[in-house]
C-alpha cells in the first residue's frame, strides 16, 4: 500500500526525514511512532503530496508520489495533525462541501454518505450547530468522519484519538479495527504508545528522521527471558533461587533463566506460595524508549 | 470546485457584511447631499455628484464612483487575500488538497469566487443607489450626459450596466495581487495589506510626473475612466486600455501564483 525508498526531506540545512524506507502492506494496521519532531508529520505530508520530497521516492497504492497521487487520493482518507473545518458552517455542511470538492461518489448519494459517516463517528444527532461551538472531541470526530467519508482503501491518521475521552478512544479504536477488518489498510501516526499498542499489528519507529525499527508488534514484544514472580515468602525464595534472582522489590522477584512453569513447579515443590507469575515481555514503551532519543521539544543546556 | 467555492462565498457572513457596508457608504454621502444641497464644485469630488442633485437616476454611477477608489479595493483585497491564506491558517487547505483538489483548479476557483463577489457587490451598490437616488432626489428617467446631450432611459440603464462591469473588472487586478500574495503567506491580513500597499504605490505613481513613463501600465491608471461611459459619444479609448491593463495583471500574477503554489510545500 505504501512503499518508500530513500525518502528524504530537507528544510534548508535541517533534515526532517532522512532516507526513509517503510513498507506498509495491504491490510496492515501500521503504527508509525516516534518522538515529537522525529519527522512523522513530514512523512505523512509527503505521502499525501502536500510536501515535496527532496530526494528518494514513494509509492502510495501503486501511484508515484507526488505526480500520480491525483488518481488515487480519492481512495485515501486522511487526518493530518489537527482536524479542520469551516467554523461558521455545521458539521454536516462541512462534510457535504468537502464531498463536493473532489472526485469519488455521486451527488445523489451525498446526503446518505455524509449521514453514514456522521453516524459511524457518533455525531449523527449533532444537528445544525456551527462547528465553532464544537468541543475538541467533537471536532476530532468530525475530522474522522471526513476521513472515512468515502470508505477509503487506505486511512492515514495522525493522532486519531486526540482530545477524546477514554470512552471515545475506545469507540474510535473499535471503528478503526472494524474498518480494517472490512479491508481498509490503516496507517496511524502517533506518540501515544498505548493507543498504537491496542490498535496496530505492525510498527515503524522513527527517530530524528530515520527509521530505527520496522517489525510486527508480536516480534518486538517477544518474551525477554525474565520471569516476574510474586510470593509472600520472598526471603526463602531468594535463598532457594540464589543467583537467578536479578532484582527484588517487596514481594516481587525478577528471575532470569528457565521457563515460568518450571519455576512455579520448583517453588511449589519447596512449599513456597506463589501469588502471581508472568513471563516478562517488553512493553511497546520499553522498545520505543530504547530506540529513540528525546523529542525536539526538550531543550537542555548549561545553566547560566 | 467552482461551485463549492461559490457556496462557501455565499454562505459566509463576511461576504454580506462587506456588501452591506459598501451599500451603506453611498447612502451616507447621499444623506449629506440631500440635507445640505451643497454640490461639490466642478472638478472636485466624484464626477457625478453635482449632477445627482438634479437627477437621482444618475446616483448608481455616482455611488460606484464613491466606492471605487478606496472602499471597493479594500473589500476585494480582504476577500482575495483571505482566499488561500485563510484556508491555510484554518487548516482546511491541506484537507482540500488531499481530497484531492488540484492546486490549479483551486486557484482558478478562488479567482472566480472573487469575481463573483465583485459582481454581487457592485450590482448591489448600483441597485441600492438607484433606490436611494430616486427616493432622496428629484429624478427623471431622461438623463443628461456629461457632454450635455440627453439620453433615453434604456440608454441610461445600458450605460450604468457597463459602468458596473467596468468597475468590477477594474478591481480584478487588485484581486490578482491579493491572490498572488495569498499563496505566499499564511496570513490573510498580510496578503490584503500587501495588495493595498501595491495599490497605494500605484496611486502615488499615477500622480507623479517623474513616473510618467510607467503611468499607462499602472493598475489604477484607468480606474476613473468609467466616467467616459457617460460622455456622448462614449470615449472608448481609455476604457479599452483599462480593460487590457487589468487583463495583463491578471494573467501575469495568476501565472506567478500558479507557478508558486503548485511547487510549494503546504506545511500549514
Amino acid at each position: 500500500m505504501i512503499q518508500t525508498t530513500g525518502l528524504t526531506k530537507r528544510f534548508g540545512r535541517f533534515t526532517a526525514v532522512d532516507s526513509l524506507d517503510i513498507d506498509v502492506r495491504e491490510g496492515d494496521r501500521y503504527g508509525f511512532l516516534g518522538p515529537n519532531g522525529s519527522g512523522k508529520t513530514t512523512t505523512v505530508r509527503m505521502l499525501l503530496g502536500l510536501v515535496f520530497p527532496t530526494s528518494g521516492s514513494a509509492d502510495v497504492m501503486g501511484a508515484a508520489v507526488p505526480r500520480g497521487l491525483g488518481s488515487v487520493l480519492h481512495d485515501v482518507g486522511a487526518l493530518i495533525e489537527a482536524p479542520a473545518a469551516y467554523g461558521h458552517l455545521s458539521g454536516r455542511t462541512n462534510l457535504s462541501l468537502f464531498d463536493a470538492a473532489g472526485p469519488g461518489g455521486t451527488r445523489r448519494n451525498r446526503r446518505s454518505r455524509v449521514n453514514n459517516a456522521l453516524e459511524q463517528v457518533g455525531l449523527a444527532g449533532v444537528g445544525r450547530r456551527p462547528v465553532k461551538q464544537y468541543s475538541l472531541g467533537m471536532r476530532q470526530r468530525l475530522g474522522l468522519a471526513a476521513a472515512i467519508l468515502h470508505t477509503p482503501r487506505l486511512l492515514i491518521l495522525d493522532e486519531p484519538t486526540n482530545g477524546l475521552d477514554p470512552q471515545g478512544i475506545r469507540e474510535i479504536r473499535d471503528l478503526l479495527i472494524a474498518m480494517n477488518q472490512a479491508g481498509t489498510t490503516l496507517f496511524v501516526s502517533s506518540h501515544l504508545l498505548a493507543e498504537v499498542e491496542h490498535v496496530c499489528t505492525r510498527v515503524g519507529i522513527l527517530d530524528r528522521g530515520r527509521l530505527v525499527k520496522q517489525d510486527d508488534l508480536e516480534t518486538l514484544r517477544l518474551p525477554t527471558g525474565r520471569i516476574l514472580v510474586r510470593t509472600p515468602d520472598v526471603d526463602r525464595a531468594t535463598a532457594l533461587l540464589g543467583g537467578r534472582v536479578e532484582a527484588r522489590a517487596e514481594d516481587q522477584l525478577t528471575v532470569v533463566g528457565g521457563t515460568a512453569d518450571a519455576l512455579v513447579e520448583l517453588l511449589v515443590s519447596n512449599q513456597l506460595r506463589v501469588t502471581e507469575v508472568l513471563a516478562e515481555r517488553p512493553t511497546l514503551e520499553d522498545v520505543v524508549l530504547s530506540l529513540t532519543t528525546s523529542g525536539n521539544d526538550r531543550i537542555d543546556g548549561a545553566a547560566s | 470546485m467552482i461551485r463549492v467555492e461559490l457556496v462557501k462565498l455565499l454562505r459566509r457572513p463576511r461576504t454580506w457584511v462587506a456588501v452591506f457596508l459598501l451599500c451603506l457608504l453611498p447612502l451616507i454621502v447621499a444623506l449629506f447631499l440631500r440635507v445640505s444641497h451643497v454640490a461639490p464644485r466642478p472638478g472636485e469630488g466624484s464626477a457625478f455628484l453635482s449632477a445627482v442633485l438634479g437627477n437621482g437616476a444618475l446616483f448608481p454611477a455616482a455611488a460606484l464612483g464613491i466606492i471605487l477608489p478606496l472602499f471597493l479595493p479594500v473589500a476585494v483585497a480582504v476577500i482575495a487575500g483571505d482566499s488561500i491564506a485563510g484556508e491555510a491558517s484554518a487548516g482546511t487547505l491541506r484537507y482540500l488538497l488531499v481530497r484531492p483538489v488540484s492546486r490549479t483548479r483551486l486557484l482558478i476557483a478562488k479567482l472566480v469566487s472573487v469575481l463573483a463577489f465583485l459582481l454581487i457587490a457592485v450590482t448591489a451598490v448600483a441597485v441600492t443607489a438607484y433606490v436611494i437616488g430616486v427616493t432622496l432626489f428629484p429624478s427623471s428617467p431622461v438623463a443628461t450626459t456629461l457632454s450635455g446631450t440627453v439620453i433615453s432611459p434604456a440608454d441610461l440603464i445600458r450605460r450604468t450596466a457597463l459602468v458596473v462591469l467596468y468597475v468590477a473588472w477594474s478591481m480584478i487586478g487588485v484581486a490578482a495581487v491579493a491572490l498572488f500574495l495569498s499563496t505566499i503567506t499564511d496570513s490573510s491580513l498580510g496578503a490584503a495589506l500587501g495588495a493595498l500597499a501595491a495599490l497605494v504605490l500605484s496611486q502615488v505613481l499615477v500622480t507623479l510626473d517623474a513616473a510618467g513613463s510607467v503611468r499607462p501600465y499602472l493598475p489604477t491608471r484607468y480606474w476613473l475612466s468609467w466616467v467616459d461611459l457617460f460622455r456622448d459619444p462614449i470615449l472608448w479609448h481609455d476604457i479599452q486600455r483599462g480593460v487590457l491593463v487589468q487583463g495583463v495583471y491578471v494573467v501575469v500574477l495568476l501565472g506567478a501564483a500558479w507557478a508558486l503554489f503548485t511547487t510549494k510545500d503546504v506545511s500549514s
